[in-house]
């Protein structure tokens, strides 16, 4: 039996479909990510899949409990860290584990002693009877994921859970959850619209647009399906007039551009690409000052799947953002 | 039900209060402040309204007027006497508000009286303020009854005497607003400690945390109207006390009557958060709360007899008062401060606002959403 099991889930707020039949599954044990820009569907779809929102149509199971039939047996094994916090910052770090793990009628017996080694394992201990309003962003994050872990849950869900956060924080959260499902084996489904964090932290990546899953795969897979994304970037001295001509006829190039100095071949194979650059520009005498292959990234394989760069997307929601709030 | 995340969830309540003091002050220094300053304003007697006497009659018996008016300012102060010596120009000060009453004695009194043909005094009052009128108007008046009262009493008395008991001591206005007082700052913490601080918490996305637990819909509710509950409590018993030390409220540390006022105080608790719950449960902007406070408490504490008489009020207005859960909490919280009755004076007040607060939490479970 698969850990999360998605089944042709939608929902819709009066006109706007925001999951249009999404269906996919996660395994037990997996980092699972879902990629996308913001307004995507992505939290919707968490909030589906943790009870918070119920589905229009189709349904989900969670370790085979129903999310519309056994909301509880959902709630039970989940551990959730929503994409605002939603720790109390007028309550100290401990109470608020303690009140949540009270919550979830963790024996009073285990309790402390099970705060304790939570807080320990985030660097947070020292800070325990500290009032969480006086946190850093990095250390609440670190608190909410402790505090989804006080009931020892068998799947997290993590909703964009180093946004905000500063590039040291992000690593540390990281590190926190590979080690996490390193050390306990749990499921993992995390949301993000950071590129690098999918690709890092994720063992498969579900690409959501316009509440649709655009693409689901490994990372590598999902970048090797997109077709001449390669970029061979270089740069030459004694170049013959004819040199572009023959740049785009290398093998594997499929087009060369000039941009000032630089010369970028498009390529499905970047090192064989180097490889015939390197032969010809041997044979017509032409020296190779500099020459670099760019690997194919997630913005390539979103552009790929979905006709847009999620930067671009990013940027939109962003202005959206600003004018909406103006 | 699991009450252990029922109690987990008023100990975060409570612990978040108490580390709130300007919560705690806030919901009772306006009660106290309104006791205070309201319990002296409308409480004392009409001392030095300035009153215009002419005397057009300038006779023997218009000099004993003169003397009784004098005797009354000298004595209880209802009024100091401006001696006018022409009507017209004295009810012009009248109108403008620089006297408050016009007493004229005419020039044909001292004969009218000799001859025994009804002398007339003339009283002009400024009946646009009905304190200060009413208060001269008896004064005036018993001045009238001291002229008329016979020389020589009959033998065979034929009038009928009125005898009056007070069956307790005088009591002060502020001893009379005290449960008006004591009602608001429970209404005040209810709104403060339960309304806005349920809708600030919705809004800043703490909810969204125990909504993604296994807590049930009645467990939540109980939780935060048992905290509302508690916090509202204990402001209601420390006006209670304060309030009654300040009023002057005698045996105020009485054991049984604490027990009493502990019960009334609970009940009204229950009511109070219970209905600012089933008011704010499908709320969402933190705006709304703070906006409807006002319309709230004037729809709330005047109808409820707590600064003036429920018989005094309009068809629609006492209609307003039975439904008014701060009725039954002022009537019962009067019966325990100003008249010390047991617990046949307060018993239908509790039971009625335990009604209450059956329907506002039934409603409050019924609506509340357990999805964002």
């Amino acid at each position: 039996m698969d850990a999360i099991e998605v089944d042709h889930l939608t929902k819709k707020f009066g006109e706007l479909v925001a999951v249009n039949d999404v269906s996919f599954h996660v395994e037990r044990g997996e980092i699972f990510g879902l990629l996308g820009p913001n307004g995507a569907g992505k939290t919707t779809l968490i909030r589906m899949l943790t009870t918070l929102t119920p589905p229009t149509s189709g349904t989900a199971r969670i370790e085979g409990h129903d999310i519309r039939a056994d909301q509880d047996g959902v709630r039970r094994i989940l551990g959730v860290i929503p994409q605002a916090f939603t720790s109390d910052p007028e309550l100290t770090a401990k109470e608020n584990l303690e009140i949540h793990a009270k919550l979830y009628g963790v024996p009073a017996e285990t309790r402390d002693e099970l705060i304790d080694s939570l807080l320990e394992s985030v660097e947070l201990l020292k800070f325990r009877d500290a009032l969480v309003r006086t946190f850093s962003g990095g250390m609440r994050r670190r608190l909410e994921i402790t505090r989804g872990l006080v009931h020892s849950p068998k799947i997290m869900f993590l909703d964009e859970p180093t946004t905000g956060l500063d590039p040291a924080s992000r690593t540390h959260v990281w590190e926190m959850i590979r080690s996490l499902r390193e050390r306990s084996g749990i499921t993992i489904l995390l949301t993000t619209h950071y590129m690098d964090e999918a690709d890092k932290l994720c063992d498969r990546i579900a690409i959501v647009d316009y509440g649709r899953l655009a693409a689901l795969d490994t990372p590598t897979r999902l970048k090797d399906s997109v077709p001449g994304a390669e970029v061979v970037e270089a740069e030459f001295e004694g170049e013959p007039p004819d040199w572009m001509e023959q740049l785009g006829g290398l093998s594997f190039v499929s087009g060369a551009t000039r941009h000032e100095e630089a010369v970028h071949l498009n390529s499905h194979d970047g090192p064989a690409t180097v490889a015939a650059l390197m032969d010809l520009a041997r044979a017509r005498k032409v020296t190779v000052k500099k020459v670099t292959v760019q690997s194919t990234t997630l913005d390539d394989v979103f552009l790929h799947y979905t006709g847009r760069a999620l930067r671009d997307q990013l940027q939109k929601g962003t202005r959206e953002l600003v004018r909406f709030s103006r | 039900m699991n009450l252990q995340r029922v109690f987990a969830l008023i100990e975060r309540d409570m612990r978040k209060f108490f580390r709130s003091p300007a919560l705690m002050l806030s919901s009772l220094i306006f009660p106290l402040v309104q006791l205070v300053v309201l319990g002296y304003a409308f409480g004392g007697k009409i001392k030095g309204a300035r009153v215009a006497l002419v005397d057009e009659d300038h006779s023997v018996v218009s000099r004993k007027i003169r003397e009784m008016f004098n005797g009354i300012e000298a004595g209880p102060q209802t009024f100091r006497i401006m001696e006018y010596t022409s009507l017209p120009q004295a009810v012009d000060d009248l109108r403008v508000g620089f006297v408050r009453g016009v007493v004229d004695i005419p020039p044909d009194f001292s004969r009218r009286f000799y001859h025994n043909d009804r002398p007339r005094l003339l009283f002009t009052e400024d009946n646009s303020d009905q304190f200060v009128s009413s208060s001269l108007l008896e004064r005036v008046q018993e001045m009238t009854d001291t002229i008329n009262a016979p020389a020589v009493t009959s033998r065979l008395e034929r009038q009928v005497d009125l005898n009056v008991v007070e069956i307790y001591p005088y009591v002060e206005y502020i001893k009379y607003l005290l449960a008006g007082s004591t009602s608001m700052g429970i209404f005040i913490t209810a709104m403060i400690g339960g309304g806005i601080t349920y809708i600030d918490d919705k809004s800043r996305g703490l909810h969204e945390g125990y909504l993604l637990t296994p807590i049930r819909k009645t467990e939540l509710v109980a939780g935060l109207i048992g905290a509302g509950t508690l916090k509202a409590f204990m402001s209601g018993m420390v006006l209670c006390i304060v309030g009654g030390l300040i009023a002057g409220i005698p045996r105020i540390w009485d054991p049984v009557r604490l027990v009493y006022l502990c019960v009334v105080v609970l009940a009204a608790s229950v009511a109070m958060i219970s209905l600012m719950f089933l008011v704010m449960v499908r709320v969402d902007d933190p705006l709304v709360p703070r906006a409807i406070f006002g319309v709230l408490n004037m729809l709330l504490f005047f109808p409820s007899g707590a600064v003036y008489p429920t018989e005094a009020f309009p068809g629609w207005l006492r209609w307003i008062s039975v439904i008014d859960p701060f009725t039954y909490t002022v009537h019962a919280l009067r019966n325990l401060t100003v008249k010390s009755t047991g617990i046949g004076g307060i018993y239908m007040d509790v039971l009625v606002l335990c009604g209450f607060s059956v329907l506002m939490v039934g409603g409050c479970i019924a609506l509340f959403k357990r999805h964002l």
